[in-house]
């Protein structure tokens, strides 16, 4: 296949899972996705991360085929978004935190249902359960009541079941909340396990410590995308500097900083206030002057490295506050 | 155990010391449900005035704790003081000294976000005269006020948190008892919830705050990680850090090389323990100073040259790993939860 002006254009595009241009959704006047863009390439693992009604619902169902853009184009492992809705919906896979395992099956249940589900070939189903069981290292496990496994174990079991056909997308909604740590970056393990082999990764949640493991983060606000890195250069590249003041009148203190213009953000963080600055020595001399004209206390005033949700906060103010607000 | 029993000082029953320092005192607390141990000999104190944390996964046993301290379950064994009252002789004593916000609070959805507080006003005999002033307290952080007639069912689940989290403080409670109130939550909200846990710690509530986010840990005095039923630790949060050996190297390696690169990490004799984040490894080595050059050195010469590297702050899921990891190392990294 020779594309214009002769550049064979396969190899780029095999290369990219997923391919969004102005992607909107209206629903009646309200536009839940505004003119999106981004690919995704094969094999990475994307975060979607934003406040309620940011539009990430709105743009993994469209990604999913389940909901059609009302303008835009777009395709998903090769398939138009638009035009190819069912064959979009065979080759994702999804797994949610309320997943669909049946309790009461066993662990090999579960899968031999799944695999009837997902329409696996009869041929395949009994190397495919083999697989998932030794990625998942749940063959110890096979003939548990699902019921009675742990919620580590419960998460994996799912996300083995989310691919037992083998989809080269995947759908992950908050997959490890409440889970130890041991059993997230054992379930991280497996994501990474799946992605080195090529699987597209898809995962939303509100927690920073599962946005920490994509490789890049899109954050969404107003339907609109406002940030796209990743994790560690979202953090590098935050325009605002933040100030962490030492205190024991935490509550007057930010009283006195929602007042002062230089102060863009204010937030409590233990005993300790957190200010975002648009400028760090003229931030820094506008909280000394508020809280001196105040006579509030105060031990130290310093710059500080900001958080992922630092990061998150700080972008959504600029991008207009979240729909809530 | 008798706390009553006369001290050859002879100095009061209760010591008012100890009353001033120990909102809480719990010891070799256990709670059984039939089989399952949920609460497993767990012993610690909170301090007057102090935020603190109970920090562990799903079935480590915080519910149950918290259950425990609001008076709502009774000990298998073991004791709780909660504001110098003893839970399992005196629940209905203990109920009035605290605010317990479960995970299920009971809002009532064909109310509005005001009717909510005012009849959780009603039920806490708040006087009339207060009133004013504690809703403008709540609502200035709660950022609720625009939405003071709009039904609690019509509410999103931050703002829902927001509301619970409220009702539950209307009464001015000495102690606040919460149970995971960030959980599900978007970060906006929950900006919003901890400004008002925040606030009311400045006023000098004592709160405690369970909840399976180890990235929420840094916020508490004090926090004790629960695992199982039991106290894995119980610190500051950077005391719990500096009691970590070793330190983490942040390594970015090229793109969609991660698990390769973690798996010649892990034969670098200097490597205690690798994780994948994304496109970075983060090496647990002993000093990043002092082995790091030869760390990034052994990654280059396996193939897997390092763009970038870091020394960076453990956090506190790098802790919780650490106190539970020799347990679960040897059964493959795999954790068996009870509950």
């Amino acid at each position: 296949m020779s594309g214009p002006g002769g550049i064979d254009p396969t190899a780029e595009v095999n290369d990219r899972a997923v391919v969004v241009e102005d992607l909107t959704r209206r629903f009646g006047s309200f536009v839940a996705v505004d003119h999106v863009t981004f690919d995704v390439r094969r094999g990475e693992v994307f975060g979607f991360l934003g406040p309620n009604g940011a539009g990430k619902t709105t743009t993994i169902r469209i990604l999913a085929g389940l909901l059609v853009p009302t303008s835009g184009r777009g395709t998903v492992a090769g398939f138009d978004i638009t035009r190819d809705t069912e064959a979009i919906k065979r080759n994702i896979g999804y797994m949610s935190q309320l997943f669909s395992l049946y309790n009461d099956l066993t662990v090999e249940e579960n899968i031999r249902f799944f695999s009837g589900l997902y329409g696996v070939p009869r041929e395949r189903r009994e190397a495919r359960r083999d697989w998932v069981l030794e990625i998942a290292r749940l063959e110890g496990e096979r003939r548990r009541v699902t019921g009675e496994l742990s919620l580590g174990y419960k998460q994996r079991l799912a996300l083995g079941c989310a691919v037992l056909h083998e989809p080269p997308v995947l759908f992950l909604d908050e997959p490890t909340s409440g889970v130890d740590p041991i059993s997230r970056r054992s379930f991280w393990d497996l994501i990474y396990h799946l992605a080195g082999e090529g699987t597209t990764v898809f995962v939303t949640t509100h927690y920073m410590e599962e946005a920490e493991y994509c490789n890049r983060l899109a954050l969404m606000n107003r339907g609109r995308l406002i940030a796209l890195d990743a994790p560690e250069r979202l953090r590098a590249g935050m325009r605002e500097p933040l100030l962490q003041i030492r205190t024991n009148a935490s509550a007057r203190v930010v009283e006195a900083l929602e007042k002062t213009p230089e102060v863009i953000e204010v937030g409590m963080f233990g005993r300790a206030v957190h200010a975002t600055v648009r400028d760090l020595s003229r931030g820094r001399d506008a909280v000394h002057a508020a809280l001196d004209s105040r006579a509030i206390p105060y031990e130290s005033i310093e710059e500080i490295p900001p958080s992922l949700e630092d990061v998150f906060i700080s972008r959504v103010h600029e991008e207009g506050g979240a729909p809530d607000e | 155990m008798s706390p009553e029993s006369p001290r050859s000082d002879g100095a009061a029953v209760k010591a008012p010391a100890d009353r001033d320092v120990d909102a809480i005192r719990v010891e070799q607390l256990t709670r059984r449900f039939g089989d399952l141990v949920a609460v497993d000999s767990l012993s610690l104190s909170v301090r007057r005035g102090e935020l603190f944390g109970l920090v562990g996964p799903d079935g480590a046993g915080k519910t149950t704790t918290l259950r425990v301290l609001a008076g709502v379950l009774r000990p298998s064994a073991g004791v709780a003081i909660v504001g110098g009252i003893d839970v399992a002789r005196d629940p209905e004593g203990v109920k009035g000294q605290l605010a317990y916000m479960s995970q299920r609070f009971g809002l009532y959805a064909d109310l509005t976000v005001i009717e909510n507080l005012e009849f959780y006003a009603d039920l806490y005999r708040v006087p009339r005269g207060e009133r004013a002033a504690r809703l403008a307290r709540l609502f200035r952080f709660s950022g609720l006020e625009p939405f003071r007639d709009r039904l609690a069912g019509k509410l999103s689940g931050g703002m829902k948190q927001k509301l619970g989290l409220s009702c539950a403080l209307i009464h001015e409670p000495e102690i606040l008892l919460l149970d995971e109130p960030t959980f599900g939550v978007d970060p906006i909200s929950r900006r919003d919830l901890w400004l008002i846990v925040h606030e009311m710690v400045a006023r000098g509530v004592t709160v405690v705050v369970s909840t399976a986010y180890m990235d929420e840990a840094e916020r508490f005095d004090r926090l004790a990680m629960i695992h199982r039923g039991r106290l894995l630790a119980l610190d500051t949060p950077d005391a719990l850090r500096r009691g970590l050996a070793g330190e983490i190297l942040a390594v970015r390696v090229a793109a969609g090389r991660a698990r390769a690169a973690r798996d010649a990490a892990r034969a670098i004799p200097h490597v205690r323990r690798v994780a994948i984040f994304g496109d970075r490894l983060h090496l647990t080595i002993g000093s990043a100073a002092a082995e790091g050059p030869a760390v990034v050195a052994a990654l280059r010469g396996a193939g897997f040259p390092a763009a970038e590297s870091e020394p960076i702050e453990p956090s506190m899921e790098d802790v919780f790993i650490d106190k539970i990891g020799a347990d679960a190392e040897t059964t493959g990294g795999i954790t068996r939860s009870g509950a």
